[in-house]
Order: C-alpha cells, then structure tokens, then sequence
C-alpha cells in the first residue's frame, strides 16, 4: 500500500483524490473524479480513496470494479425494467383468463395472439418473471447494491471522520458555492457562527478556521436503504423454500369436513355455510350504477370451524378432533391459527349435493311413481333397487357435463350440471331400458322405452375456494421495507450541509458543500451573512455541455 | 341527493378557481427581472386562490366520501380527479419553498387536463366490490396519488426546462421532441372536447356483438369510426360504423375504446393544426420568451427535488402499502398482475434517475427528459394499463 501524505500531514490511504484532512487535491490522482481541467471538484464521496477506483489487477478488482460502477448498477436496473415491461405485453400464465380457448399455454398464446403470441410463449415470457435469467438479473442488482454501497461507504465514512475545520485554499475555491470577503471583523464572524448555530448546525473551530457541519447522517441514507433491499432480496430467496413458505388451495362444500391439506392431518376445516351477498339495487346511492353495471356483489364469506386433531402422530388412528376456531372469513379479513392463514379466495354457488328420481310409465299422464332413489352425486352407487322390483343402472355420469364436439364429456368433476345415463331394469327383467338425463333434458335413447325416469326433487350446496398460507419470511419482508423507508427518506429528506470560513489576510474565504438542495444553502448562508460585510457566495456550477 | 350535488359543485368550483389562479400565475410574467423570486401581488393572489380551489376540491372529496359511504378513490373518475387534487397539493407545498410562480403557470394547467379527463369516465358511485372493502383502500391510494403528484411536479418543471433549454431555431431532436409531448397533451384536451361535445348532444349508438360465445351490447357514445368486430349496429339513424376493430384487440369493450381513442387522435390534431395556424411556430418556440426570466438551475433544482420527495412516498404508497392491502386481501403481497409490475417499473426508472444524478452530465437536460419519461409511465400505468392491459386493478 503506498499511502499518501499530505502537506497537512496527514496520511491518505493509496488512490485518496483530496486529502481527507484538509481537502487538498492530491497531484497523480484527480483523472480519478475527473477534475482535470475543471473548475469545480467532484465531491460525490468527498475525494475518498475507492478500491474499485485505485486496484485494477487481479480478477476480484475487476469484478469489484466491475459491480461498483453505478453506470452499470443504472444498466441493470434499466434492462430489469424492460424485461419487466415486456411481461406485460400478453397476459402472464397464471393469469390466461377463464373464458379462453385453452388454459394450456402452449395453445392459448397462439389462438389468441397470433403469431406474436407463439413467439411469446416461445421465449418464455409468459412466465417471465420466474424465468432463470431474470432471477439472475435481480441477483445481479442484489451484488451490485453490496459492493457498491462497501465500495463507498467504508471510506466516506472514515473521511468525513477525519475532517478538518481547518482545509485548504484551492479545496475552498474549487467548491461551487465560494466568495471571499476582506476586511471581515472579527465580530462578523462571530455574528455567523451564532446565526449558523441557530440554524443547527455544528460549528467546530481550529486555529480560527470554521467548519459548520449539519445532517451528516443523511449521507448514511443509501447505503441504509440498500441493506434494506438486501433484506427483502434474500427474504425472497428464502420464500422460494417449502421450509419458510407453502400454499395450498382447497375447495371445501358447504356441510363439508375435511383434512386441511399441507398440514399433515393435523387440522382439519369444516364449511358450516358461504354467504354472497349484493349490493342492494334499491340503495339509491348506487342505484344509477348498478343499474348501468348490474349486479355487484358485496360480501364473500365462508363461516369454518377449524378442528385440530389430538392424535395426528399416531398413524391410522382414527382422528379425536377439537375445535380451536370458529370464524366468518371474508376477503379483507382472512382467518388466522397456529401459523397458518386462511383466505377466502373462491366459491361455486349451486352445486347440486343429490338428485331424487321417480320411475313411471311412459303413457301415464299423471306421472305415477313407481319407485324411486336418490343418487349422492359426489359418491353415487352403480346400482339402485327400488322397492317396486325395478332396478337402476347408472351407465355414465356427467357431474359437469357438456357436449363436446357432439360427444358428450364432463368439463370438470365438480357437480354443477349432472347429466346421467340410465339403464333401468323392469322387475324381472334382463334387458335394460336406456335413458339419458340432464338438467332439462330427458331423453329415451330409442323412443321405445314404457318407462321414464323424471327428477322429483334435488338439494343443492355451495363450495368455498380457500387458500391456506404459511409465510414465515413477511417479518423478513417488513423488516427490509422498513429498513429501506428508513434509509430513503434519510438520505432524501436532510441534506449534507458544509460551510467552510477560512480566514485569509484581514479577510475570509467562504465555500460550502451540500450533497443536494443546493437552493436551501444558500437561503441558510444568505440568513447566515445577513447585516456583516462577508460577501455572498457565488454558484460557480458549471452545467456541463 | 344534496350532498352528491354540492359535492359536484365544489368540484367544478375547484377547477374554475384553478383556472382563474393560472391566470394570476400568467399575469407575473409581465413582473420585472429584479422582482423576481420575491413575491408578487398577482402571484399571492394566484396561490391564494389555487388554495381555496384546493379547499374546494377538498370539500368535494369529504361530501362524496359522506354521501357514498366509502373513500371516493375507488374509481377511474374518482381515482384520476384525486390525482389532480394531489398534484395541486404539491405544487402548493413546492411554491411556499420556491416562490417560483411560473410553475403555477404550468403545473395547474395540466392538473387540470387530468381533472377533466377524469370527468370523462362514468362519474356516479359504484358500490365497492368485497376486495375493495378495507381501509387499506384510501391509505394506499392516497398514498400513491400523492407520491404521484409530487413526482408530477418534476414533470411540470422538467417541461419548463426544457421549453426554456432547448434550442427553438432549427428543427432539431429536441425540439422535434419537445413538440411530441406538447402535441400528445394536445391529444389529451382533444379527447375531453369531443366527449364533452357527443355528451352535450346526448349521443348514443348501440351496438351488439359476441365475445366469447355470449351476445354483449355496448353503447356508443362518439359515433362509430371503428364498430366492435362483427358487431351490428342496433341504433337507428346513426352513422355507420367505417371499419371493424381488429380481433387482436382484446379485452371488454375493446372497440368503443379503440373508436376513443381514434376520435381523440383526430380531434386533438385538428386541435393541434389550429394552434399552429394561429401562433405560425412550434408550440414550443412560442412559449421559450415566457420562460426567459427563469433560471434554468433553480428549475432543474425542482425538478431533482421533487423526485427526491415523490420518491419516497411513492415507493410507501405504490409498493409497501400495495404489497400489505394484496397480502390481506388476497393472501400474496405480490402475484406480477400488470398493474404492480408497472408500479415496479415506475419504482425501477426513479430509482435509475436518482443513481443518474450522481453521475456527471446528467444534469439539467437530461434529467428533464427523465423527468418527462417517469410521467409517461405513471400516465401509461394509469390510463394503458388500466384500459387495456386489464388486471386486478382495471376498474373503468
């Protein structure tokens, strides 16, 4: 290490810009901060020595050099925001609407799209934002805010510690705002440093040159803020574990008790009722709305019981279950027991939980049953005997049915529109009479059938979609946005404000240095200065180009 | 309703205020070279005045929020007329510590465009749907329109730098740019004339089309330019529709948007044309002799200030508070709907701006046009995004 010293005698760590005692430029090193050739001198971080700006040898300097430029920290932060621009171009697979063609990315892109589509989902766009190269591009940024933020901090630190009041002549004349006053008395000065007092700053004097320093703290901002980030950054690394976070979506029917999936048979969920609730149309405040708009829901609810199970250790036992938790969840007000979260995230309305059939004869226009049977759609038995001797078959069952390309198919397994076909078996007889039967349909499949089969009755239940969450890394989160709050409003709501007095021949120098607001320091000198004979500083900025 | 009257009165007495205080702010331009930054009669006058429009406007928000029960941010009119009520806000906040009076001059203005824009969309109240039912409504939105509204004085002052900056002799990139920005604001007074025109007329035109296997019916009210794709006019007696929107445009309503859009494209033009005809120079050139009185530095002072403000409550609002309501409502802070990666985009071009300032020469000009692009994406995040790239958040 070859360290540097000053004339002030103070010695500079190898690659210091301005000495970090007196501010005097150090001969060699001002291509660094690009002060050759001009007036001002860049104060950015005070002329410190930066590892990234001094070694430039092994291959660690250059990946730290590399990191620490913030021209290439702005580079990923532009190309993170392109990228994130273009997921949004076409809809993101998770969220390919219900109403299209195929929930199946590899056709929906391009049905709906076109050939811009297919490209899309080609390249992976729509699932950007899990995609590995823009993970890399996040961890990318991450690196780039540790170095960065090392890179200065540790020496701006040390600088601004090592100060003195006491600087010299061209760190002064080199300062944007500069003026120089003769024939000061000593009673000006003393005026200053009172009235600079008021305005809070700190004076500090030596050998009757004055620093008055305020908001140092402010400077500390960014790299506050950034530890923040760094926070947040890794509570999403961890996130991406089962360990810290897990989700589970569960459909549970009104009535319904079931295992809460993810949690081992250790808690189980009961569905007592789901509730929606309208908006009243004859409210007249949104009468005219909802008159334009229709029907607007007002409430989502599922009323649960949450049961824990007091011996889920012991395998095969038959669970002796406890209720922990009654609640009304609603969105907004989700349900919250032993680390866990439950949301109300979706329902089904009218699901039909049993159809009640009659037999009768063809011809008999009084429709007199015959017998009849009640299927339980969501367990139905192949064979029902009815007391009269005749006997049902079911052939096929639909819970969800549709015609599909004339082919009759269910879209899912819930029973929202049941459809069946029938074999039914007179007494004593072997060869079956085939029906289909739907909601609105009954068909005879040959038209020659001397029974029918007609529904006489049905119960229907609603389903609640839930999502249960375990999230461990939210206080990780809140921590990193709390940090980050901290450290952006110190660094963006004080400022780092320097004034320098230097006495010189019966005069003073006078120059300060604020790291932003430049409008607010010279308020606070000109308030400074006000009835002495010290001559206003001068903006000696020079907009480049 | 009463109070739903005197709510919309204070509003309309709210942007009549504003306009009469731009007036004010324009009146000190006359002002001598050696008065200025101190303050001036008109100038007093004016910000007086743009406070009472703003208590106005206030009192507007508190009667809605009284007569519907509910935060009157949860709409595209309510939602936009709020942004133009925190841009006013700001620019008050920012004139006490400037004293800069041409920043009335400009900032109004364009707080008022939004404002009227805002008019332009379904103003009745619409009951809340269940994810909307939380307090988190109003301490979000807020949040993110004030921060929205301070970034937003960095646009105005940006547009003054630059009108002020760039060189008006020749037709050169920057001038050439400046007048884009100048010609879209124009599209945007477009829009809200020919609407409030067909509006005036009572127009309507029905049109009935199928989405998706269901019959949909949707109502004109500009006369069709663009009708929905093999949709059939059902109104009799009106003009027929020109051409069918492109299939490729998705999402509900998307023809009558398109036809909007096309009707303010033309509109503004027109617009556009007259003011030329009229001045004989670029907009830009014309307004450059107002601005020479103000000094480029205290403008690009403003206009880094003013970020530096936004910023933070913006980042508060936009994606801390965002990422709160989302975990309560819907179990996940963040699930990468469009509306929240553009609020990140935003975050991720003002954090680029400010990493910018530290640099050499990034100053002044440069910044300005930043400042210029951060607004296009709070604009296109509110209007695009909300219009057609439709998520969670597409609530008009």
């Amino acid at each position: 290490m070859n360290k540097i010293k000053c004339e002030c005698g103070h010695i500079n760590p190898e690659g210091t810009v301005l000495c970090e005692a007196c501010g005097k430029p150090i001969e060699g090193n001002q291509h660094i901060d690009g002060n050759e050739g001009k007036k001002l001198l860049n104060m950015r971080y005070d002329g410190t020595a930066r590892r990234s700006q001094t070694y430039n040898k092994s291959v660690v300097d250059k990946i730290w050099s590399f990191f620490s430029s913030v021209k290439v920290g702005v580079w990923l932060i532009v190309i993170a925001l392109v990228a994130s621009m273009i997921g949004t171009i076409f809809p993101q697979e998770i969220y390919i609407p219900a109403d299209a063609v195929s929930r199946d990315p590899a056709i929906f892109y391009e049905d709906r799209y076109g050939v811009l589509g297919l490209i899309y989902y080609q390249l992976g766009f729509h699932n950007l934002y899990s995609s590995w190269w823009y993970m890399i591009l996040i961890a990318l940024i991450g690196i780039s805010l540790v170095i960065c933020s090392l890179d200065r901090f540790v020496p701006l630190y040390k600088a601004l510690k090592r100060q003195k009041a006491q600087r010299h002549e061209t760190f002064l004349n080199r300062q944007r705002l500069y003026s120089e006053s003769s024939d000061v008395a000593d009673q000006d000065i003393e005026t200053v440093k009172e009235n600079l007092k008021k305005q809070r700053y700190k004076i500090r004097e030596e050998n009757g040159h004055i620093l008055a320093e305020k908001g140092r703290f402010s400077r500390w901002g960014p790299y506050v803020n950034h530890i923040g980030l760094i926070i947040i950054l890794l509570a999403a690394i961890f996130r991406t574990t089962p360990l810290m976070h897990t989700e589970e979506y569960v459909w549970v029917r009104e009535g319904q008790q079931i295992a809460l999936p993810g949690t081992k048979g250790e808690y189980y969920i009961e569905n007592k009722e789901f509730i929606m609730e309208t908006h009243d149309e004859n409210d007249e405040r949104f009468a005219q709305a909802i008159q334009q708009e229709g029907v607007v829901p007002s409430n989502f609810q599922t009323d649960i019981v949450i049961y824990q199970a007091t011996n889920a250790s012991i395998p095969g036992a038959e669970p002796e279950l406890e209720p922990i938790l009654e609640e009304s969840i609603q969105m907004n007000k989700p349900a919250k027991f032993d680390g866990y979260t439950l949301y109300q995230s979706g329902y089904q309305v009218n699901e039909f939980t049993n159809m009640t059939f009659k037999v009768h004869e063809t011809d008999d226009p009084d429709e007199t049953s015959l017998g009849s049977f009640t299927i339980n759609l969501m367990n139905p038995e192949s064979t029902y005997e009815l007391d009269s001797g005749f006997r049902v078959e079911i052939g096929q069952y639909y819970p969800d049915y549709i015609l599909d390309n004339g082919v009759p198919t269910s879209e899912t397994n819930f029973p929202r529109n049941p459809a069946f076909v029938l074999m039914v078996y007179p007494p004593e007889s072997d060869s079956p009479e085939v029906s289909f039967l739907g909601i609105g349909k009954n068909i005879d499949a040959t038209g020659e059938n001397e029974y029918k089969i007609g529904i006489e009755d049905f119960e229907l239940h609603d389903v609640s979609g839930l999502t249960l969450r375990v999230d461990y890394t939210l206080p990780f989160f809140i921590l990193g946005s709390a940090i980050f709050m901290i450290g952006v409003i110190q660094g963006m709501y004080w400022q780092h404000r320097r004034i320098w007095i230097h006495p010189k021949a019966g005069g003073i120098l006078l120059a300060a240095h604020t790291n932003k607001n430049w409008f607010g320091i010279k308020k606070e000198i000109e308030k400074s200065i006000e009835n002495t004979s010290i001559t206003m500083v001068e903006d000696q900025q020079e907009l480049d180009e | 309703m009463d109070l739903l009257n005197l709510s919309s009165t204070m509003l309309y007495t709210a942007f009549i205020l504003y306009l009469v205080a731009t007036l004010f702010f324009g009146a000190t331009i006359r002002q001598d070279k050696s008065e200025r930054r101190k303050k001036t009669k008109s100038g007093t006058i004016g910000i007086t005045i743009t406070i009472i429009g703003f208590i106005a406007q206030l009192i507007y928000l508190i009667t809605r929020w009284i007569a519907s029960g509910h935060a009157p941010v949860s709409n595209m009119f309510e939602f936009m007329t709020f942004l133009g009520m925190s841009m006013v806000l700001a620019f008050i906040i920012l004139y006490f510590y400037y004293k800069l009076s041409f920043l009335g001059l400009f900032a109004l203005p364009i707080a008022m465009i939004i404002i009227a824009y805002a008019s332009m969309f379904p103003t009745e109240i619409s009951p809340l749907v269940p994810s909307l039912q939380s307090h988190w409504l109003y301490i979000h939105v807020t949040t993110v329109a004030l921060g929205q509204g301070i970034l937003f004085i960095s646009f105005a002052a940006g547009i003054m730098y630059l009108i002020r900056q760039i060189d008006q002799t020749s037709l050169n990139k920057g001038s050439v740019w400046l007048e884009i920005v100048m010609y879209v604001m124009i599209l945007f007074i477009g829009f809200i004339v020919i609407t409030t025109t067909f509006n005036i007329m009572d127009y309507h035109a029905e049109f009935e089309y199928s989405e998706g296997g269901t019959v949909i019916t949707t109502d004109y009210h500009l006369p069709a330019i663009a009708g929905p794709h093999e949709g059939t006019l059902l109104t009799e007696g009106v003009m027929k529709p020109w051409f069918d929107t492109p299939t490729w445009m998705q999402g509900a309503d998307a023809g009558r948007k398109f036809n909007t859009v096309i009707w303010s494209f033309i509109t503004g033009t027109i617009l556009y044309g007259l003011v030329r005809l009229i001045i004989r120079k670029r907009v830009g050139a014309k307004l450059q002799p107002l601005l020479k009185n103000v000094k480029p530095d205290l403008l690009d002072e403003i206009m880094y200030r003013s970020v530096a403000i936004g910023f933070p409550v913006f980042t508060l609002g936009g994606l801390i508070f965002a990422a709160i309501w989302a975990q309560i409502a819907w179990g996940r802070f963040w699930g990468w709907d469009p509306k929240e990666v553009w609020a990140l985009v935003t975050w991720f071009f003002y954090a680029a701006f400010l990493h910018l300032r530290l640099s050499r020469g990034w100053h002044g000009e440069k910044s300005a046009w930043l400042a210029v692009g951060g607004f296009a994406i709070i604009m296109f995040n509110l209007i695009v995004v909300n219009l057609v790239l439709a998520g969670l958040h597409s609530y008009a």
